[in-house]
């Protein structure tokens, strides 16, 4: 038999950009995201069962600028992966395999995404700016 | 691999046996757990979907609440208990897509298995943590409203 080198795959850098790819490679940045948002929930839920200056403590830091920036990122990171995975639950049952509409469901989740975090946002800053 | 098939069988030599490896090793299953991690990652989505929505729509009710009132709200039964499924079935699903990430993309073997290990240690101790809270702000009110 021939040696060779066994082609590699996948070349990202020579396919033609794609919505399902981003949103392949999102599903995974954000699942490790949250999976961060996951321990500080852990954190504050410790925070509010030591009460006193511990409480006060993880308050302040989730009200700081950037306790705030990173709990918007947590927000949509969440949002995301929860669309998403139900579009892969859906895949999972067999809906939604052609190309046009995992196209038109992948758009669909991005702009839910953008619609539900802002409406997230609107909620928790309701009265509060 | 020149001696595939031994596994609890008479020991024979290749020249006795002229069937594949591939065709030795089909039908007796993975390797490792087969499906099992699929399917529990499954589980624990299908959980999430239901829970997400209804924590974030909890933790946003919380914002700009004080410690006694957020602890209040927390240790009632119907938010309690879909709290604790939620932090079992988070850090559950969790620990099964890091271990992917990191069967992808760690390949020095020592590295890996020790990133394994920190992720199954980390999410175990982040929901036991999160439960012992959960139990202990459970008491604390229950103990202020005695």
């Amino acid at each position: 038999m021939a040696t060779r080198e066994r082609p590699t795959s996948p070349h990202l850098q020579v396919y033609r950009w794609q919505i399902t790819m981003t949103m392949s490679i999102l599903h995974r940045v954000t699942g490790v995201a949250i999976t961060v948002g996951a321990f500080v929930l852990a954190w504050w839920l410790v925070a509010l069962a030591e009460g006193g200056d511990q409480y006060a403590h993880a308050a302040a830091i989730i009200a700081s600028p950037l306790g705030k920036l990173l709990l918007f990122g947590f927000s949509l990171a969440l949002v995301y992966h929860l669309l998403n995975g139900i579009r892969h639950l859906l895949w999972d049952m067999g809906w939604g395999f052609d190309i046009p509409e995992t196209y038109r469901s992948g758009w669909t989740v991005v702009v839910l995404t953008v619609v539900f975090t802002a409406a997230i946002w609107f909620a928790a800053l309701r009265g509060h700016a | 691999m020149s001696n595939i098939g031994t596994d609890g069988a008479p020991s024979r030599t290749p020249r006795e046996d002229y069937r594949t490896p591939l065709k030795l090793a089909r039908g007796l299953g993975s390797g490792k757990s087969g499906v099992s991690h699929w399917w529990t990652q499954r589980v624990t989505a299908v959980v999430l979907v239901v829970l997400v929505p209804w924590l974030v729509g909890l933790l946003v009710s919380l914002v700009g609440a004080d410690l006694q009132s957020a602890r209040l709200v927390i240790a009632r039964p119907w938010n309690a208990i879909p709290l604790a499924a939620f932090v079992i079935a988070a850090f559950w699903h969790a620990k099964l897509g890091m271990q992917v990430v990191i069967e992808d993309y760690v390949h020095t073997r020592w590295i890996e298995i020790t990133l394994q290990l920190l992720v199954i240690f980390a999410c175990a101790i982040g929901a036991l943590a999160s439960l012992y809270a959960l139990g202990h702000i459970a008491m604390l009110v229950a103990t202020l409203t005695h």
